[in-house]
């Protein structure tokens, strides 16, 4: 075996680091399928908005977990605040979709911004605690400013037509999908573009050694502030989606569950290549609907169930069982289609 | 004269009663290449934390090329020019080779937190790691994950990575430990093919390759620099024969 030239060397190593940079065919069709199933299934829009906006909020922190190894168990307080925000911003008459978004996303990046820091102490316990611990101090900041928040009650308020001519409330609920279908899909490319920046390659290195990131020089402080600034301010996004494609913002968005239910999707869906958070969203949300109409009191147990099975079993290998399938039947068209 | 490229000053470091490190003074001119040595527990990896600025000394100071870096933190010295590697390998498991190099020189020259553009976009840095890679003879493993590297080209790894940095100041930790017969020739090679004017401080246990590659062997023994001079000296001091024949029961 001869050594490659250099020119080939090069080359080589050109495509091996720009080859998660570019889009395939399977994401494109993925996204499709979304926008098409938008138009066909006009009466399933509101689910879908729903399982878009949980999209968003998985994909937020898979930006932490699934990038830096930054583990949350209360990312609900981002998505909260977002929600709120926007609403109280609407319920002062500012009630423009896309204003109530950047205002949502911006509040929560403020408060990622402020709280990052306590995530650079200590190991992933304390990092469990400190977000469980601010997620349950802003539900309770929520709950007691009632003049501000509408307490218990929740929030009420009406939203204004997007750009001024589509109506995102319950008479347009194609309109509020493809919104959140909008945002979701900005959002995700600009995340999918990071992921795979130089600043994207820093978060791998932290998650996967972070003594030795830091003996490279990356500052691993910094980063996970600035990373963690940016998941909060996608949860706020998602929050803010969320308040306004409802018009009611309410004190259950803080509730530790939908920091636990998040957790849930992004491990269903896998961790760390962005689009673990989407499928586990729907997954999660179609599997819940499915289950809660066959046995309204009890779709928990099956949801654990699946959850047990699948960390136990594995799911690269319940990945690769219908490939196993084929290669028993027909061994030599398996091997094949893996040369 | 220039400032030395690595300078300790009574470096001090308490721990409870206990003084790991004990009024350590040393410095090493530009492209020197040192050793040091000690027999286990003598406080060489204390040493080294004080040096790359993992645990702050009770007293004392560092200095890099002159300037006080004691009160920085370990990231902002490898900025500055100083660069360690691991007596056990800190590499990335997931990442490849070219990944990781690719990190660590985005790192050194001020593009690691550009967040826009596609890593490996950037012919310059690209070039670099493809010259890293055949220096260390790490091309044919550049895009498998580092996990699946033989242990020789993990070690190997571990140098490129340090060296990737473009330091002044090099600290080999163990760069040979564990590493089999067939594969240690590389190892030497890649140490005798270092850059001649990086400071190298090797700390090593094993004294064939200690005394083919200092110029100047520090001996560290109870936290105490006990002496400091060339191989042949110290080969022939009876102080340190002591401090090595008394832990003879350790190997």
């Amino acid at each position: 075996m001869s050594a490659p030239g250099p020119t080939e060397t090069l080359r080589r190593l050109a495509a091996h680091l720009q080859r998660r940079a570019r889009w395939r065919w399977p994401e494109i069709l993925f996204w499709l399928a979304i926008l098409a199933a938008i138009f066909a299934l006009p009466l399933r829009a509101g689910i879908i908005n729903e399982v878009l906006i949980a999209g968003l909020f998985a994909l937020s922190l898979d930006l932490i977990l699934g990038l830096a190894g930054i583990v949350s168990l209360g990312h609900a307080a981002f998505l909260g605040l977002g929600a709120y925000a926007a609403a109280i911003l609407a319920s002062k008459g500012l009630a423009h979709p896309m204003l109530g978004l950047v205002f949502g996303a911006a509040v929560a990046a403020f408060a990622g911004l402020v709280t990052a820091p306590l995530l650079l102490r200590g190991g992933d316990l304390t990092r469990l605690m400190v977000t469980l611990g601010v997620s349950l101090m802003l539900g309770e900041l929520a709950n007691r400013n009632s003049w501000l928040t509408g307490g218990a009650d929740g929030l009420n308020f009406s939203i204004a037509p997007l750009l001024g001519l589509f109506p995102i409330d319950f008479t347009g609920q194609r309109n509020a999908a493809l919104y959140s279908f909008a945002v979701l899909f900005v959002l995700f490319a600009v995340a999918r573009r990071l992921a795979h920046s130089p600043f994207g390659l820093a978060l791998a290195a932290i998650r996967e050694n972070r003594l030795r990131a830091g003996a490279l020089g990356v500052d691993t402080g910094l980063r996970i502030v600035a990373i963690y600034t940016v998941a909060a301010a996608y949860a706020g996004a998602a929050g803010a989606l969320l308040a306004q494609t409802t018009q009611i913002a309410s004190l259950d968005l803080f509730d530790f569950h939908r920091s636990a239910d998040v957790m849930l999707m992004l491990i269903i869906g896998g961790t760390g290549y962005l689009y673990g958070g989407l499928i586990g969203a729907a997954a999660f949300i179609v599997l819940r609907d499915v289950i809660s109409a066959a046995t309204p009191e009890y779709w928990e147990f099956w949801i654990g169930l699946a959850l047990v099975i699948l960390v136990l079993a594995g799911r690269e290998r319940i990945a690769a069982a219908p490939r196993k399938l084929v290669a028993l039947v027909a061994p030599r068209a398996a091997r094949r289609g893996a040369a | 004269m220039s400032a030395p490229a690595l300078e300790a000053r009574d470096l001090v470091r308490r721990f409870g009663a206990l003084a790991a490190t004990d009024g350590v003074s040393f410095a090493i001119e530009r492209g020197a290449r040192h050793a040091l040595i000690g027999p286990n527990g003598a406080g060489k990896t204390t040493l080294i934390n004080l040096l790359t600025g993992v645990i702050r000394p009770t007293a004392g100071q560092v200095l890099l090329e002159g300037r006080d870096v004691t009160h920085l933190k370990p990231s902002a010295r490898v900025r500055m020019g100083l660069s360690r590697t691991f007596q056990i390998n800190q590499l990335f498991p997931d990442l490849t080779p070219a990944e990781s190099l690719g990190l660590a020189i985005s790192e050194r020259n001020g593009s690691g937190a550009d967040f826009w553009r596609a890593a490996g976009s950037r012919p310059a840095i690209v070039a670099e790691i493809a010259d890293l890679l055949m220096r260390f003879g790490l091309e044919a493993e550049m895009d498998r994950p580092t996990r699946r590297l033989p242990y020789g080209k993990q070690r190997l790894l571990e140098i490129a990575l340090a060296l990737a940095a473009r330091p002044r100041v090099l600290l080999l930790d163990e760069p040979a430990a564990g590493v089999p017969e067939d594969e240690r020739q590389d190892i030497l090679a890649a140490l005798a093919a270092l850059p001649p004017d990086v400071a190298i401080l090797l700390i090593e246990h094993d004294m064939d390759l200690v005394f083919n590659f200092a110029e100047r062997i520090l001996v560290l023994a109870a936290g105490r620099l006990l002496t400091e001079g060339a191989p042949e000296a110290i080969a022939a001091d009876e102080r340190v024969r002591a401090v090595y024949l008394g832990e003879d029961a350790h190997g």
